[in-house]
C-alpha cells in the first residue's frame, strides 16, 4: 500500500498491485480530479513513490493524477480512461463497446477520455502501450472486456447485498440490475455508491459473453465524438490555453543538424510588435510572444547565420549537396545481395533454370505525413518544479520517459497531457527533432512562463520525418506455362525503425523495411526477400501502413509486370499462385464479386472514356485485403473512378467504422500513388506546403466499395491494413491501359497524353 | 476595432493586418476555427462573413470590420447550420476532425446561397481538405441536405437527448 497525504492531513492510500482495484472511497484524489460523488471507480494501483510524489505536489497547487479507468457515476454516467489516444480512427467508440459489451451499458453514452500514463493502462497483450501499428482493438481487446466484466459483477453483487437476494438470481439489462422474478430493478448509477466499498472479483471469477450473446460488439454504434467533432468542440493541442501563457514560434536550420551562429537582426525582431523574447535553441531561432501571430512574424523575419556541424555520427545531419534525385540513383546503383529477411527454395538454381527471366528495377518515394494540426506543445512549470504538458502522441509513457530524460526533471514530477490528435499517421512518436516539445520546454525553463509552442506549417514540412525511399532490383523467373517459379526482391533503403533508432537493425535485416515484400501468401516455389542498408540523411518515421505503404505497391506492381509478361491475366494469375488457401481464394473472389465480376478491359463507360482495372493484394498487420481500382485517363492524368475492396480482418468490432477507416486508408494510398512525393534538392525540401505538396483532393476521390469479410481468424487490425493494396491496384490498372509499365510513384510524374 | 461575430460585439486590439484567425482564435478564444496551412489552401480556417465563406488564415482583420462573421461556434444559431451539423452527425462524417469545423462552414455557406445546389456545384463548393479521407461522407451528407436531408428538429431532439444522457458527448 502506499500513502497520498493532502494539505489538510487526511491520509489516502491506493494498492501498488496491478489488478483492477476498488478505489471509490478515495475521495480527496479522486473529487480533485473530477470524479463525481458516489461514483464506482475501478482503478489500478499506483507505485509508492508516485503516489508519496503526488501528495506533496498536491499542495503546491499542480493537478493529482489518478489511477482510475473506469467510473461510473450515481447519475448513471460513465467514464472510460481510454489507454488508446484518438485520432479519427474511432478508438474511443470501439473501446466503449467492447467494455460496454461486458459491463452490459450504452457505450454511445460513454464519455471517453485518454488515460495518463502510467503502467496501469498497459492493457495490450504484448505488454506495450502505443496507439499504433494498427494494434489497440485486436491487443487490447480481452483486458477492456474483462474490466467491463468486473464492474458489472460488482454491480451485481451490490444489488444483491440490497435485496438480500443470492447474486446468482439477478441478471442486468443496459444501464440496470434486475431481479425477474420480483420484478426489481437498480440503475447503475443506484447502485454506485453501494458498490464503492466493495473488493473488485478475481478476475478469474467472471466469464466474459458468448460472442454469439454480443448486443454492441460486431454493430455500427454510432461513434462517441462525432458531434462535439462537428461542432469545434474538441480541444487538441493547438488548442490548448493556461492561465499567463505566452506562444512560441520557431525558424528551423534550413537543413537538419546546422546550429546558430548568429541572430543579425535581432535587435529588429525585439523590437517586433507583440515579441516577449528571442531565443536560441538547438537548430532553430524562436521567438515568444503574447500571440501566435506575432511570434511567427517576428520568427520568419529572423535573419540567421547558420553553422555547419561539427562530425558527428550520433546525430543526422542533412547535407547541403542531398537530393531525392541523386539519392536515389545511389539506392539503384548499391550493389550485393543484401542481408537474406525472407527465403524458399533456391531462388539461383530457379532462375537458371527458368524458361524466361523478368528483371526489373522499382522504386518509392519519401511522403509526408501531413496530417492537418500542425505539431504543438505547450508546457508548464508549476512553482514546486513539476511539469505539466500537453503534447500530440500515440505512446504516452515513452513521452513521458523522453522529456525526463532530456529535461532533467523527475519523471514522478512530470503531468502529461494528451489532446486528440488532429491526424496522425505515424506522426507522433518520439522523432528527436522531429518534435516540438523539447523546444516548449526548454522556452518555459528559459521564460518561467508557461510557453506554447505551434510550428507552423512551413516548419513542419521542414522537419517532418519522412516514410522512407527504397529502390528494390526485382528477379522473376517463368516457366514454360508463363508461370512465376522464382521471385527474388533486393531492397535497397533505410528502414524506418533503424532510422529512427538512427542506428542499423542488429538484426541486419529493419522488419519494417521490407514488410510487404515479405510475408506475402503466393505460392512462388523459389523466393528471396532481402535488405540492402544504405543509410539516408533524412529523418525516417512510420506512414500509415509502414513497410506495406511502399512494399505492397513494389511487389504487386511486378506481379502484374510478370503476369503480363508470362501471358497470364493477373487475376487468375493470384486465384492460381493462392490455389489451397482458402481464405484468400475467398477474399480475392469477394472483391470481384463486389466489383461486379473480374474485368481488366480496357473497355468504354457509359461517358465515353476508356477505362481499365487492376487487382492488388496485401496481408498487412493481421489482416487480408484485396482491392480492384477502375481508372480512366483526363488530360494526361489518372482519374480514379472506383476503388473495391474486401478486408478480412478476422473479427470485428464496429463495422461502421471500419467502412468509414477502408475509405480514409484509400484516400491516403490514393494520395500517395497519384500525388504525393516529398522532394529534396540542396539539402532542403522543396516543398513547404500544401500548395507545392499536393495531397489528395476531394474532386480527386472516387468512389470507395468496402465488404467486410469475417474469416473468424485471428483478430488483426484496421488502422492501416485498407492502405497497401490501393496504389498497386490503381497502378496496375494505369499500366494496363496506357500499355507504359508503372515502377515508381506518384502517378503525376507521368505525362499520359501521348 | 469592433467585430461582430456570432451575434456578439467584440472589441479587439489585434493590428489591422493581423489574418481574422487568429484574432478569433488567440484574441477571443474561438479555438473551433483550425489553422491547418495559413496559404489558403486546405480551408481549415473557413468561416463565414456575411453568410459567404472566407478563408480567415488570409483575411486581414480590418477588411471584416462591421461586417457579420460566423465561426464554427455560432453555427447552430443559424437554421441552415444546425440542419449542416445535424446530418455531419447522421453521416457520421468526421475521423479526426480536425478540418471538419471548416467543411460544416462551407457546407452552411454553400447552402445559404443555393439551397439546392447540383453535384457540380457541390464539387465546385467543397473544395476543403480532408487528410482522413472523409470525402465521401462529406459529399454524401450534402447531397441529402440538397434534397431537403435529415428533419432538423427531430435530430436535435435525439441529440439533446443522447447529451442529457451523457453530460456531454465527449471531452478530449
Amino acid at each position: 500500500m502506499s500513502q497520498s497525504t493532502d494539505i489538510n492531513g487526511h491520509n489516502e492510500t491506493f494498492p501498488t498491485d496491478e489488478t483492477p482495484t476498488n478505489i471509490s472511497r478515495r475521495r480527496f484524489l479522486l473529487a480533485s480530479a473530477g470524479v463525481a460523488a458516489g461514483a464506482l471507480v475501478l482503478g489500478f494501483g499506483l507505485p509508492l513513490d508516485t503516489a508519496r510524489a503526488r501528495g506533496a505536489t498536491a499542495a503546491a497547487g499542480s493537478p493529482p493524477r489518478v489511477p482510475a479507468f473506469l467510473e461510473i457515476r450515481p447519475d448513471g454516467g460513465i467514464r472510460l480512461q481510454s489507454p488508446f489516444n484518438e485520432g479519427g480512427q474511432g478508438i474511443f467508440t470501439a473501446m466503449a463497446q467492447i467494455v460496454g459489451e461486458e459491463l452490459d451499458a450504452d457505450p454511445t453514452h460513454f464519455l471517453v477520455e485518454n488515460a495518463p500514463p502510467g503502467k496501469q493502462y498497459t492493457v495490450m497483450s504484448n505488454g506495450m502501450r502505443i496507439t499504433g501499428g494498427s494494434m489497440s482493438v485486436r491487443f487490447g481487446y480481452t483486458a477492456m472486456r474483462r474490466i467491463g466484466a468486473l464492474a458489472r459483477m460488482m454491480l451485481l453483487q451490490a444489488a444483491a447485498h440490497q435485496w438480500g437476494i443470492a447474486v446468482g438470481e439477478l441478471t442486468t439489462e443496459p444501464g440496470r440490475v434486475i431481479h425477474k422474478a420480483s420484478g426489481k430493478s437498480l440503475d447503475y448509477g443506484q447502485l454506485a455508491p453501494h458498490a464503492m466499498a466493495l473488493a473488485v472479483p478475481d478476475a478469474d471469477s467472471v466469464k466474459l459473453k458468448d460472442p454469439g450473446q454480443f448486443r454492441w460488439i460486431g454493430k455500427p454504434v454510432k461513434r462517441v465524438d462525432v458531434y462535439d467533432k462537428s461542432t469545434g468542440r474538441v480541444e487538441y493541442t493547438i488548442d490548448t490555453r493556461v492561465d499567463g501563457m505566452l506562444q512560441a514560434a520557431v525558424q528551423h536550420a534550413p537543413r537538419l543538424g546546422m546550429t546558430v551562429g548568429r541572430i543579425r537582426n535581432e535587435a529588429q525582431i525585439k523590437a517586433m510588435k507583440g515579441v516577449h523574447s528571442v531565443h536560441i535553441l538547438d537548430g532553430a531561432v524562436a521567438v515568444v510572444a503574447e500571440r501566435w501571430w506575432n511570434a511567427k512574424r517576428a520568427a520568419e523575419t529572423a535573419q540567421v547565420d547558420w553553422q555547419e556541424p561539427k562530425p558527428d555520427p550520433s546525430a543526422r545531419h542533412m547535407p547541403t549537396d542531398f537530393s531525392t534525385k541523386s539519392y536515389r540513383e545511389h539506392l539503384a546503383n548499391a550493389s550485393g545481395d543484401g542481408e537474406t529477411a525472407e527465403s524458399k527454395g533456391h531462388v539461383g538454381d530457379a532462375l537458371k533454370g527458368a524458361q524466361t527471366v523478368v528483371n526489373a528495377t522499382y522504386s518509392s518515394q519519401y511522403v509526408h505525413h501531413a496530417q492537418l494540426e500542425p505539431p504543438s506543445a505547450l508546457a508548464h512549470f508549476h512553482d514546486d518544479g513539476t511539469l505539466e504538458i500537453w503534447l500530440p502522441n500515440q505512446a504516452p509513457d515513452m513521452f513521458l520517459a523522453d522529456i525526463a530524460k532530456r529535461a532533467g526533471v523527475d519523471a514522478d514530477k512530470i503531468i502529461l497531457h494528451s489532446p486528440m490528435l488532429g491526424g496522425f499517421f505515424g506522426r507522433h512518436f518520439l522523432y528527436g527533432p522531429g518534435n516540438p516539445y523539447m523546444q516548449a520546454v526548454q522556452l518555459a525553463k528559459a521564460t518561467g512562463r508557461p510557453i506554447k509552442l505551434i510550428w507552423s506549417r512551413e516548419e513542419e514540412f521542414l522537419r517532418d520525418p519522412m516514410r522512407p525511399m527504397a529502390v528494390v532490383k526485382f528477379r522473376g523467373g517463368l516457366d514454360a506455362n508463363g508461370m512465376p517459379v522464382a521471385l527474388e526482391a533486393i531492397s535497397a533503403t533505410e528502414g524506418p525503425t533503424e532510422g529512427i533508432a538512427n542506428q542499423r537493425s542488429k538484426k541486419k535485416v529493419d522488419d519494417s523495411a521490407v514488410e510487404g515484400l515479405t510475408g506475402k501468401a503466393y505460392a512462388i516455389p523459389n523466393r528471396r526477400i532481402a535488405q540492402l542498408y544504405v543509410k539516408t540523411p533524412a529523418m525516417l518515421a512510420y506512414w500509415r501502413s509502414v513497410g506495406h505503404s511502399m512494399n505492397d505497391f513494389l511487389y504487386e506492381t511486378f506481379l502484374d509486370e510478370l503476369a503480363d509478361k508470362g501471358g497470364q491475366d493477373p487475376f487468375e494469375l493470384r486465384m492460381k499462385l493462392l490455389k489451397g488457401n482458402q481464405r484468400l481464394t475467398h477474399l480475392l473472389q469477394a472483391v470481384a464479386e463486389l466489383a461486379g465480376g473480374w474485368k481488366r478491359g480496357p473497355f468504354t463507360a457509359a461517358d465515353g472514356s476508356r477505362r481499365a482495372r487492376g487487382v492488388a493484394m496485401a496481408s498487412p498487420f493481421g489482416s487480408q485485403t484485396a482491392a480492384i481500382a477502375e481508372v480512366s485517363l483526363e488530360n494526361g492524368q489518372v482519374r480514379v473512378h472506383d476503388i473495391w475492396q474486401a478486408v478480412d480482418p478476422g473479427s470485428i468490432v464496429n463495422p461502421a467504422i471500419i467502412d468509414a477507416q477502408v475509405a480514409g486508408a484509400t484516400a491516403l494510398g490514393l494520395s500517395e500513388v497519384l500525388l504525393e512525393e516529398a522532394v529534396y534538392e540542396n539539402g532542403q525540401p522543396r516543398a513547404r506546403n500544401y500548395d507545392m505538396y499536393p495531397i489528395l483532393p476531394p474532386d480527386r476521390m472516387p468512389k470507395v466499395h468496402a465488404r467486410i469479410v469475417e474469416s473468424g481468424a485471428k483478430m488483426g487490425g484496421i488502422g492501416e491494413p485498407p492502405l497497401p493494396a490501393t496504389p498497386p491496384a490503381v497502378a496496375n490498372a494505369v499500366s494496363h491501359l496506357t500499355g507504359q509499365r508503372i515502377r515508381s510513384m506518384p502517378l503525376s510524374q507521368y505525362d499520359f497524353s501521348a | 476595432m469592433e467585430l461582430h461575430i456570432n451575434g456578439k460585439t467584440y472589441s479587439v486590439q489585434s493590428e489591422g493586418d493581423t489574418p481574422l484567425l487568429w484574432v478569433i482564435r488567440d484574441e477571443l478564444g474561438l479555438t473551433g476555427t483550425k489553422y491547418g496551412c495559413g496559404i489558403a489552401q486546405c480551408g481549415a480556417c473557413s468561416v463565414l462573413v456575411d453568410g459567404e465563406v472566407m478563408r480567415s488564415c488570409v483575411t486581414p482583420v480590418e477588411g471584416v470590420k462591421g461586417r457579420n462573421i460566423t465561426t464554427i461556434e455560432g453555427v447552430e444559431e443559424d437554421p441552415i447550420g444546425q440542419r449542416v451539423v445535424a446530418a455531419w452527425v447522421e453521416h457520421q462524417v468526421p475521423q479526426c476532425g480536425y478540418c471538419q469545423s471548416g467543411q460544416v462552414m462551407a457546407a452552411t455557406s454553400l447552402l445559404k446561397q443555393t439551397p439546392q445546389p447540383s453535384e457540380a456545384q457541390i464539387a465546385a463548393s467543397m473544395t476543403n481538405l480532408c487528410r482522413c479521407g472523409t470525402y465521401n461522407a462529406i459529399s454524401a451528407a450534402v447531397q441529402d441536405l440538397a434534397g431537403g436531408g435529415p428533419s432538423a428538429a427531430a435530430e436535435k431532439a435525439r441529440m439533446q437527448a443522447a447529451t442529457a444522457a451523457n453530460g456531454r458527448g465527449m471531452r478530449s
